[in-house]
């Protein structure tokens, strides 16, 4: 397999009046080609932020400061807007979370589409017309003609976040980026989202990379998994690895918390004390260390680095030497 | 066991006014026929989509809704549709914490002012006492009394959501809705709110409405738990055998559809085809026909009645039967 993504280095910052606060801090990420990278973490991770930051797409204030992001041989952060147009639909799509948000409540679903087809592939009026109609029945919506004359607000959530991914699939990408699209939706109505994103992966042959709080959903949904903690990539390792050998502190504490269907009932959840960091207010070295129960002084010195875990597939890395150092004992 | 509140056939319909001009009425059927006794003590939950009526319940056993129709007795007494003043003396014992705290909690007021309005409100202190109340419900909800002094916007959403489950508990209540209350929370803050809820269960002797759409939150926190559809109860069992031996077609899909934190896990979902039709014109019959794999032609026609199929295993489906059950067990 061959790397399609390679994030190094990548610092985001906010600016402030009082200052920049850092929000991404020194990221190292890789998305292989054919590949399903889950990206796990909790609000004001920089989850999003990073993914937002290869298209160009941050918002006012919010800046990559340092770092690469290469893709296809060039560097994404270095790239003129208008370069990072092209890019953006053509090679790397997006689906966000709120689709009523993203669709424009003026156009037809069908036009919205065939203007993306028009914009990015240069079609003509009517062969992105029928396209359109294509790319509705390829995400599963019944009747595609009559849908494609609809407006966003007579479709349901379900369907309009289908029209989002018919959208984000328009310029056929390599790379199909989803950033929680599945969050505002019913459990049933996930369900057929999931399902739908797993078999056009496979159909069209792309990276997916799907950006989640939920651990539960992305067992079911990516090969690897990036587990995020305040802005540093905490562990990242093949997805039964992470299951079945969770190692960063956070990750353990994470995957305990967490109810399940076959838990028992009534009995406390093992919870992590404390909240998370805020942006410019994170502690020096190990963000975690404040609230690990295996933090020791040496950890507030340095950000840990990503390392490999002694005696676990090479592929699963973990950022805290203490784990490392109990693994090798 | 003595139940604290009995409701029986709860409905409220909403009117609305449709078409460029307004002038077409139609009406949302957002709750129908719901019965169904609290005991005191316990952890009911109610389950389901959005729109299919889980919170509108919650409001109209509070009458924070005026229910259209039906009867809700509190400790015997009749609550439903009384007026605001006549409401008061119950709205102590019964308290509700909502999804989002941030939208409750008034911002100009410290968090010390927000949790002394209830006490001063019903009487239950005097302006002398009330600092150290404060600092008890503080204390009861894991918060040392320096927050007193703090503004909402000065916590996360985690600690405001302890200071909205604070405010209800200030009034000594015995049932309180929880409304979604976890669900806007971060996973590893999430499990320390559902830990706090089973604590102050215990040691105040709550009742709990816990509305939440995450069944594996349900599966953890109930003692019973209802199943919702498009304003109907579809089953109601305890939460042990709800979730072993779901009965109701729709438990089943909603229940298969729950993603497991398990890699290997297999992808046999029941999927549920269609979606939630709308509750301005649900469907005839059975609400749940139009997606259920099971439907038959009575289904469309008649309304399911709602018996036990097992003793506190109650459904309302025409097609399930307990011949059935050993069916479905034989399936999973």
């Amino acid at each position: 397999m061959t790397a399609l993504l390679e994030i190094r280095g990548l610092t985001i910052d906010i600016a402030r009046d009082e200052g920049p606060a850092r929000v991404v801090d020194g990221i190292d990420l890789t998305v292989m080609a054919g590949e399903s990278l889950g990206i796990v973490g909790e609000s004001g991770c920089g989850k999003s932020l990073t993914m937002l930051s290869l298209v160009g797409l941050l918002p006012n204030r919010i800046r990559a400061t340092a770092g690469s992001a290469m893709f296809g041989g060039k560097d994404l952060l270095k790239m003129t807007p208008g370069a990072l147009r092209r890019v953006r639909g053509s090679e790397i799509g997006f689906i966000f979370q709120d689709p009523m948000t993203s669709l424009n409540p003026v156009i037809r679903i069908g036009d919205q589409i065939a203007e993306a087809l028009i914009y990015q592939k240069g079609m003509t009026k009517p062969q992105a017309a029928i396209r359109a109609v294509e790319l509705l029945a390829l995400v599963g919506i019944p009747a595609p003609e009559d849908r494609a004359q609809a407006w966003p607000h007579e479709l349901s959530g379900g369907m309009r976040q289908r029209v989002m991914i018919a959208m984000g699939l328009a310029g056929h990408p390599k790379l199909l980026i989803a950033d929680e699209p599945t969050t505002a939706l019913d459990v049933t109505i996930q369900a057929q989202i999931v399902d739908l994103v797993r078999d056009l992966k496979t159909r069209l042959n792309m990276s997916v990379v799907w950006i989640t709080h939920d651990l539960a959903l992305i067992a079911g949904l990516a090969d690897r998994i990036a587990v995020l903690y305040a802005g540093t990539v905490v562990e990242d390792a093949p997805v039964a690895e992470i299951f079945d050998r969770p190692t960063h502190p956070y990750t353990r504490a994470l995957l305990d918390s967490l109810p399940t269907l076959a838990g028992e009932a009534m009995s406390r959840l093992p919870s992590i004390t404390g909240t998370p960091p805020e942006p410019g207010r994170r502690p020096p070295g190990c963000p975690f260390a404040p609230r690990c129960p295996l933090a020791q002084p040496a950890c507030s010195d340095a950000v840990p680095k990503l390392a490999p875990v002694p005696g676990s597939d090479p592929r699963h890395r973990v950022a805290c030497p203490i784990v490392i150092e109990r693994a090798v004992a | 066991m003595t139940a604290l509140l009995e409701i029986r056939g709860l409905s409220k319909h909403f009117g609305l006014t449709l078409g460029a001009f307004g002038d077409r009425a139609a009406t949302v059927r957002a709750l129908d026929d719901f019965s169904v006794d609290i005991i005191e003590g316990e952890t009911l939950s109610l389950v389901g989509e959005s729109g299919c009526g889980k919170s509108t319940t919650g409001f109209c056993i509070l009458n924070l809704h005026q229910p259209s129709g039906g009867s809700v007795k509190y400790k015997g007494q009749e609550i439903a549709g009384l007026d605001e003043a006549a409401m008061r003396p119950f709205r102590r014992d019964l308290q509700i914490v909502f999804q989002d705290p941030y939208s409750t909690l008034n911002p100009r007021m410290t968090i010390g002012e927000a949790l002394s309005e209830p006490i001063l409100f019903h009487g239950l202190a005097s302006r002398a006492e009330l600092p150290a109340r404060v600092t008890d419900l503080l204390a009861d909800v894991g918060m040392t009394p320096r927050f007193a002094n703090r503004y909402p916007h000065e916590l996360s959403g985690g600690q405001r959501q302890r200071v909205a489950i604070a405010r209800a508990l200030a009034c000594q209540p015995r049932f309180i809705v929880c409304d979604e209350a976890i669900s806007a929370l971060d996973v590893s803050v999430q499990a320390q709110i559902l830990n706090l809820l089973l604590d102050l269960r215990e040691k105040y002797g709550l009742t709990y409405l816990f509305i939440a759409h995450d069944l594996a939150v349900v599966r953890h926190i109930s003692n019973r738990v209802g199943v919702m559809y498009l304003g109907r109860l579809t089953e109601l069992a305890p939460a042990g055998d709800l979730f072993a031996r779901p009965l109701h077609p729709y438990t089943r899909a909603l229940l298969s559809a729950v993603p497991k934190p398990d890699p290997r896990a297999p992808v046999n979902r029941q999927r549920l085809t269609g979606e939630v039709p709308s509750p301005l014109n649900p469907p005839a019959g059975c609400r749940f026909h139009t997606r259920c794999p099971i439907a038959r032609d009575r289904c469309r026609a008649e309304v399911p009645e709602w018996r036990a199929v097992t003793p506190g295993h109650h459904i309302a489906c025409h097609a399930v039967s307990r011949a059935d059950k050993t069916n479905w067990e034989g399936q999973s």
